[in-house]
């Protein structure tokens, strides 16, 4: 449990950073194959990210919904969950938080009313899989993919513009967008402040997410509750000879990281965007997962590699406007990096590693796949 | 019976030692062609890795393997297969969406014209089932057929395969009464059609009843083969639960008080959904301790999950310290019953692999003051705890902070000792408490049971060693097919009474 204790911190960051480093290689190659100048596309990157206060400002505003997308799969991580539906919980989060913050002009604490609002829709989102996988034993993989799906087609609907033969516009599309089916702006009551304003666009968000990221390291590694969450994920079995009530603790779970996700859908509409459209996917909830599993699941990890992401995500403009090219090679880098954190065997091959002597929580993948 | 002089399948003194552990020292067999080889053994005792061996899953340490009279290299199970060897496994090994022609040439499918030749298929698989009476319909779905069925599949799939060797991996553990007179029916055939097979089981009337000879196997050595014509079910039940060592244990007698455990006609059911308690009724009184003896699946398991309430009861009662606990959770049990529980089967339940072993010595207390105070873990507390315990307990590790799992099986056991008799308890269930682990350890976990009994606390001990049960018990009880059969005091039980008892066979009174 020695969190701190440097030699362990060592033995989790290698295969991350191997992982990284070696996606970043491939990438090089394949730019140097299809006749890029990968040097000059890294430089841009690095510019994009990190070149001057404005990069900055991106990188860090990329990586507030990746922290708690990221915390939102490795809670579940923990209890031996795969969450596949933070981008649904995000969805969800950012609706309810939009219904919010439209309505109610003068309410006290609106904005704290806004963002548990997010939170609370993802809850629900949590919630659902977690009661059909504890009643009737249905796999959270398969029932958050299709959360997925219910959530977007459900946001899309709460602010379709209605069409021309007279159908019905959505509860929450903004009357004076005419044809475009998108919400009304959220009312400056229920905004997340700014730290600095334009153009660096940076919003409380981040502190807000951080913070959260904090408060879970210590629920997960410090409170009764991450000590029975952690026991659930490692073998369940003992968990109930532990006295642990499993079927609560993978509900309580799935709630948790939904209202995670939840409030990342809020803060994301709450600090920046203002309004929902359908056009605002929740990919970011399946960036969660790369975040999660790069970071080891430890909150303190999921600090880290959505900070790394969100560079990444940040300067791939500067990077395509630099060297020209395509934007979308940071999607495959990214892919691949999750490819090498899933599959920590190609990294220890590729770099002769030891394997981990010790029985260090490790992630389990699907436990009791299809059972 | 007149055997061909070169035995179809040869063991020589096969030894397989995994890390730390001997599974199998200098074993060695024969089977011979029309015979049917038993190999008789408790849970543990090395039967199934003997066989891994014998397929080609494991390879052993040391040690040949001669088929028809030449040393063979069994690298994988195809080696095996190609040598004529077949395996029906305990936990079939068949798709359960697949038909049953599917499922017998997976693997090994005819091609004609670059595709699966289904008919040739279905031709040799009727083929063999009239050969051989293993009447199946080719086309029926795996997971419609019931699980005597399935089995046939599952023999049909190494005739198809040309086995003239199979082995049988505890067949009857699935099956009902009436499936198992089906399965033997068809053993015979095999016997006469001159297949060598090797049964393997831990019962001993259905050894009596279809072996040519017997073997039987314990902590990994053959230690006894035995003739069925001349072998009554007690003897067997000795060689098999053993004998050479007794350990003794210093105690003096117990001054049993008021009734602890009360259980009253409980019933249940096993993980299958059949009856494995049919009505178990025994009381534990403070102070004393009671034995339950009995040959492995007899429902020792399941009863001990009942109590501690692991497993739901379908009927009866279970009264602890005078207070209903028969549908309480494992917590309410723990906390509210004051009942602690060394678990048979302790990587699933005792421990978690991963964690220290400091977390694992408050594994069931952890929402207890002091190790948690306001929801939060007190880490202090819980080092402090555990230096006390390793050393009071001997457990053996590099620190605290080691996991768990990294320690060896009897520190690993010590551990979880450790951690149930540390607490203020009415009640001890002891199940399997020293299985495979040291002599040492053994000796410090005896006494420290009898120091629990004479504490005050009532001890329900569960063991497959009857050595362990005689050395330890104030009564014994004796559990047959879910059911007591007997309890007798410690001082009136001799080895050949409970033998006759576990094996199922109630002295009529006189």
């Amino acid at each position: 449990m020695h969190i701190f204790s440097l030699r362990r911190a060592g033995q989790l960051l290698v295969v991350p950073i191997l992982a990284v480093f070696s996606a970043l290689l491939v990438g090089a190659l394949l730019m140097w194959l299809f006749g890029d100048d990968p040097l000059a596309a890294y430089r841009g990157l690095w510019e994009g990210a990190f070149g001057s206060p404005r990069a900055w400002s991106t990188t860090v505003r990329k990586m507030t919904p990746l922290i708690l997308t990221g915390l939102s799969v490795s809670i579940a991580f923990k209890a031996g969950l795969f969450n596949i539906g933070a981008s649904g919980q995000f969805v969800v989060g950012t609706v309810c938080s939009v219904a919010v913050g439209v309505n109610f002009e003068g309410m006290p604490a609106h904005l704290l009313l806004a963002l548990l609002a997010g939170v609370g829709g993802g809850v629900l989102w949590g919630l659902i899989p977690g009661l059909l996988k504890v009643f009737t034993g249905a796999h959270e993989v398969i029932v958050t993919i299709m959360l997925n799906y219910v959530a977007s087609l459900f946001a899309a609907w709460t602010v379709y513009a209605g069409g021309t033969q007279g159908q019905t516009p959505g509860p929450l599309w903004d009357v004076n967008a005419g044809p475009i089916s998108r919400t009304a702006e959220v009312l400056a009551s229920a905004r997340l402040p700014w730290i600095f304003g334009e153009p660096y666009r940076v919003h409380w968000g981040v502190l807000l997410a951080i913070g959260v990221a904090l408060a879970m390291w210590w629920l997960i590694f410090k409170t009764t509750l991450g000590f029975a969450t952690r026991t659930v994920g490692a073998n369940s079995k003992a968990a109930r000879y532990a006295g642990i009530n499993v079927r609560w603790i993978t509900v309580l779970t799935l709630m948790i990281a939904g209202g995670v996700a939840g409030l990342a859908g809020a803060i994301e509409t709450l600090g920046l965007n203002h309004r929902f459209a359908p056009e605002f996917t929740g990919g970011v909830g399946f960036d969660g997962i790369t975040v999660a599993l790069l970071g080891q699941t430890n909150p303190l990890g999921v600090l880290l590699s959505a900070f790394l992401l969100g560079a990444l995500d940040a300067g791939s403009a500067r990077m395509q406007f630099d060297s020209g090219v395509a934007a979308d090679i940071i999607q495959v880098i990214q892919a691949l990096v999750l490819a090498f954190v899933a599959a920590p065997a190609i990294i220890r091959q590729l770099y002769r590693l030891r394997k981990p002597g010790d029985l260090s929580e490790s992630t389990v993948f699907s436990s009791g796949w299809g059972r | 019976m007149s055997h061909p002089a070169v035995p179809a399948l040869e063991a020589r003194s096969i030894t397989k030692i995994f890390p730390g552990v001997v599974a199998n020292q200098e074993v060695s067999l024969q089977v011979h062609a029309g015979e049917i080889l038993a190999l008789l053994g408790e849970n543990g005792a090395g039967k199934s890795t003997l066989m891994n061996v014998l397929f080609g899953l494991y390879h052993p340490t040391q040690g040949e393997i001669w088929v028809d009279g030449r040393p063979v290299t069994l690298k994988t199970p195809r080696d095996a297969i190609a040598l004529g060897i077949g395996m029906v496994h305990q936990h079939f090994q068949l798709v359960p969406v697949m038909t049953v022609i599917d499922n017998i040439m997976l693997g090994d499918e005819p091609i004609r014209y670059g595709l699966l030749d289904r008919r040739h298929a279905e031709e040799r698989i009727r083929a063999l089932s009239h050969q051989y009476g293993l009447a199946v319909d080719p086309h029926s779905v795996i997971e419609d057929l019931p699980v005597g069925i399935r089995q046939r599949v599952e023999i049909l799939k190494a005739l198809y395969r040309n086995a003239k060797i199979l082995i049988l991996d505890e067949p009857t553990a699935v099956l009902t009464p009436q499936e198992i007179e089906g399965l033997f029916a068809v053993m015979e055939t095999l016997k006469r059609q001159g297949k060598a097979m090797i049964f393997i089981t831990h019962k001993l009337k259905e050894v009596l009843r279809i072996a040519d000879r017997i073997l039987v196997l314990r902590g990994g050595r053959v230690v006894g083969a035995a003739d069925p014509q001349t072998a009554t079910q007690s003897q067997l039940a000795a060689l098999m639960v053993g004998r050479e060592v007794i350990l003794t244990v210093e105690k003096g007698a117990a001054r049993p008080g008021a009734a602890v455990l009360e259980v009253t006609d409980l019933q249940a059911k096993n993980d299958l959904g059949e009856p494995a308690l049919r009505g178990v009724s025994l009381q534990v009184r403070a102070g004393e301790i009671v034995g339950v003896a009995g040959v492995q699946g007899n429902g020792q398991t399941e009863l001990v999950e009942v109590i501690t309430g692991l497993r739901r009861a379908s009927g009866g009662q279970v009264r602890i310290g005078g207070v209903d606990r028969t549908h309480a959770s494992p917590g309410q049990i723990t906390h509210a019953g004051h009942c602690s529980h060394v678990p048979e089967d302790r990587h699933a339940y005792g421990m978690v692999d991963s964690y220290t072993v400091a977390d694992n010595l408050i594994l069931n207390q952890y929402a207890q003051p002091p190790f948690a105070r306001a929801a939060t873990i007190q880490q202090a507390a819980i080092a402090e705890h555990a230096e006390k315990l390793v050393k009071k307990f001997d457990v053996r590790t590099p620190s605290i902070e080691t996991p768990g799992g990294s320690l060896s099986g009897g520190n690993q056991q010590k551990m979880v000792v450790a951690r149930e008799f540390s607490r203020p308890i009415q009640l001890l269930i002891a199940a399997q408490p020293t299985r495979g682990i040291d002599v040492g350890s053994i000796e410090f976990i005896h006494q420290q049971i009898v120091a629990k009994r004479d504490e005050g606390v009532a001890v329900l001990l569960v063991s497959a060693e009857l050595d362990e049960i005689l050395a330890l018990s104030d009564r014994i009880a004796v559990i047959y097919q879910g059911r007591i059969l007997d309890v007798v005091d410690r001082a009136a039980a001799t080895r050949e009474g409970l033998g006759l008892l576990m094996a199922g066979v109630k002295a009529e009174p006189t």
